[in-house]
């Protein structure tokens, strides 16, 4: 009843389930081999002394402090700047903008940002920033290219958040008498928050982990002191893991690894937040 | 009298009227509008700013270096004398690197999205997908010591004539940094394919290959052709991976086994050195920038302009 012809496709049908099975474990092996060579590199170097050290010509001396402090200023100055442009944008796209050319421009805008290579902020940066402004290569210059960097994700996840609050709230707000802005402010931005905070805190974690900008604003790959404004010098924590790994000696190797575990870990804490607030404070409507 | 009372009208009317004007919640709202308005323009001033900037620059490069032998020559040297400024060295570094990480990241991108869409069991399907996410998330310096640290020693075990530096490690990286993103748009293009067709394959007894190759693929061609381009556009602006694993030698090479350079890497060396602002050095930044801007620019519109064209309607 069955000719070959019919051997053979069920034959093909069973061997490509097992080919796509393996091409989907590549990306997880990946990532455990990649993981697992981190780890086992680095947690030897990782103690307090690493920590707490400034870095040096000596590995055994070397440290990331001045890197761990610099990204809590970056981050710290980048947070509020983009929260509030971000914010802005996605609630004039969802809630002020008539239908038209110009709200069109912003929004076909915003997704061509999203494309746009890292390393080309950085070079806005520099020009904008650093040479434009005179703000010269500090902190501010960095963080401020930071916060264009990572105002389209935001700006997406808000509207996302923004467009799931449902029009019957809006009107009920409206219908007891309460302004537009009372409406958004006390309806749909408290409804809309964990969305908003979501895709907030992955921008930030994305800050957190991008090289080429600040590399191009002029982030230093030695520092030795704890930057106490933002109009001061400075290095983050994958600039100074960048630095390490440049170098062929294997114990800077290894404390680049270390620097890595310590960046991850930082992000960790961050997306687990985020996934966190997304489940306490998921609501259905 | 009637005078009197039109008079009186009138005077409630322009009370009206003041107590409108006056009223603190109008203002008020009036000045939250524009405060958004303000925000949501910066979007666009920042697109303005890249341009102007890059423009700027650029202008002021090109009036040291004529632009046809930026473009022809075949040596781009300008950190050393005699300088040269041919960008394709250049290009061909970023090509050569982004074609290996397409060879690595399409095809197994695709079929971990086949199936994820087709074959995986629900458990299974909701145990990779967070792991792939994390694959995405992973910063791209902690790729590019992978890269150097263990994907380049395995490849010169293998072919023991490839540098410490070489473009086939950079590109089996940049291909696991683009896969998760083809992964997920595909999926997601595949997913949205709805049943009623598969069912009328499997009626006409298509086996379960012959439904995800021969329907559903063709069906969501458009978004899966889409994250292609994109992936793409994603490759050629990275820059940690290659600077690291790729070394910083532009030359005009197909040898995956050599060491390139590529636009990013080149960027990122000149920003590293000490160069004095205003300097031919400082130039060549915004006219590779350029150069790079404008070629993901343009892969961007096509992978817009493919989603918009193809887009099958259900």
């Amino acid at each position: 009843m069955f000719g070959k012809q019919s051997v053979k496709r069920k034959f093909l049908d069973k061997s490509s389930k097992i080919i796509f099975f393996l091409a989907t474990m590549v990306g997880v092996v990946a990532l455990g081999t990649l993981l697992y060579r981190v780890f086992t590199d680095g947690i030897g170097w990782l103690d307090w002394q690493f920590l707490s050290s400034f870095p040096s010509r000596f590995p055994e001396k070397a440290g990331i402090l001045s890197a761990l402090t610099g990204s809590l200023w970056v981050i710290g100055l980048t947070a509020p700047v983009s929260f509030i442009l971000g914010l802005g944008t996605a609630l004039y796209l969802e809630e002020y903008a008539k239908k038209g050319w110009f709200t069109n421009l912003i929004q076909v805008n915003i997704n061509n940002l999203a494309g746009v290579p890292s390393i080309v902020f950085g070079i806005l940066g520099l020009g904008l920033f650093v040479q434009g402004m005179m703000l010269g290569q500090v902190i501010l210059a960095g963080a401020l290219t930071m916060s264009l960097l990572v105002l389209p994700i935001i700006v997406v996840a808000s509207q996302e958040a923004i467009k799931s609050v449902p029009q019957h709230l809006r009107n009920a707000s409206f219908a007891l008498g309460a302004t537009k802005w009372q409406t958004i402010s006390r309806v749909v931005l408290p409804s809309a928050f964990p969305g908003i905070l979501t895709g907030f805190i992955l921008a930030l974690s994305r800050a957190v982990g991008e090289t080429a900008p600040l590399v191009i604003v002029g982030a230093l790959t030695f520092v030795a002191f704890v930057p106490v404004n933002p109009f001061e010098s400075f290095t983050v924590l994958p600039i100074q893991i960048f630095s390490w790994t440049s170098r062929p000696q294997d114990d800077f190797r290894a404390i680049a690894a270390a620097g890595i575990i310590v960046l991850l870990i930082v992000l960790f804490i961050m997306n687990g937040t985020a996934v966190w607030l997304r489940n306490k404070f998921q609501k259905r409507f | 009298m009637s005078r009197s009372i039109v008079g009186e009208k009138t005077k409630i009317m322009a009370d009206q009227k003041s107590i409108v004007v006056k009223s603190k919640p109008r203002n008020t709202e009036t000045v939250i509008r524009f405060l958004l308005l303000f925000c949501a323009a910066v979007s666009i001033l920042t697109t303005v700013g890249i341009v102007f900037v890059l423009l700027f620059e650029t202008i002021e490069f090109f009036k040291e270096v004529p632009l046809w032998s930026f473009l022809t020559d075949t040596k781009w040297t300008p950190l050393f004398i005699p300088k040269h400024f041919g960008i394709l060295p250049l290009l061909s570094g970023s090509f050569l690197i982004t074609l290996g990480a397409c060879l690595v990241a399409l095809p197994i991108g695709l079929m971990t999205a086949i199936y994820l869409s087709e074959y995986a069991p629900d458990r299974v399907r909701r145990t990779i997908k967070p792991i792939l996410e994390v694959l995405a998330g992973v910063p791209t310096i902690v790729y590019g010591y992978f890269a150097l640290t263990f994907v380049t020693p395995l490849i010169r075990d293998i072919f023991p004539e490839a540098g410490v530096f070489n473009a086939l490690s950079a590109s089996i990286v940049v291909g696991i940094l683009i896969l998760p993103m083809v992964a997920s748009l595909s999926e997601d293009a595949m997913v949205a394919v709805p049943r009623s067709l598969r069912d009328g394959a499997y009626a006409l007894g298509a086996t379960k290959l012959e439904v995800a190759t021969k329907v559903v693929v063709p069906a969501g061609l458009s978004g899966i052709i889409a994250s292609f381009v994109l992936a793409f556009s994603r490759a050629i602006g990275e820059t940690m991976i290659v600077t690291i694993a790729a070394g910083a030698t532009p030359k005009l090479t197909l040898n995956p086994l050599e060491s390139v350079q590529t636009m990013t890497a080149y960027i990122v060396q000149v920003s590293l050195g000490d160069i004095q602002f205003g300097s031919i050095e400082y130039k060549t930044i915004f006219a590779v920038g350029m150069t790079l801007f404008l070629i993901t620019l343009i892969i961007n519109v096509i992978a817009q302009w493919v989603t918009r064209r193809y887009k099958e309607e259900y």
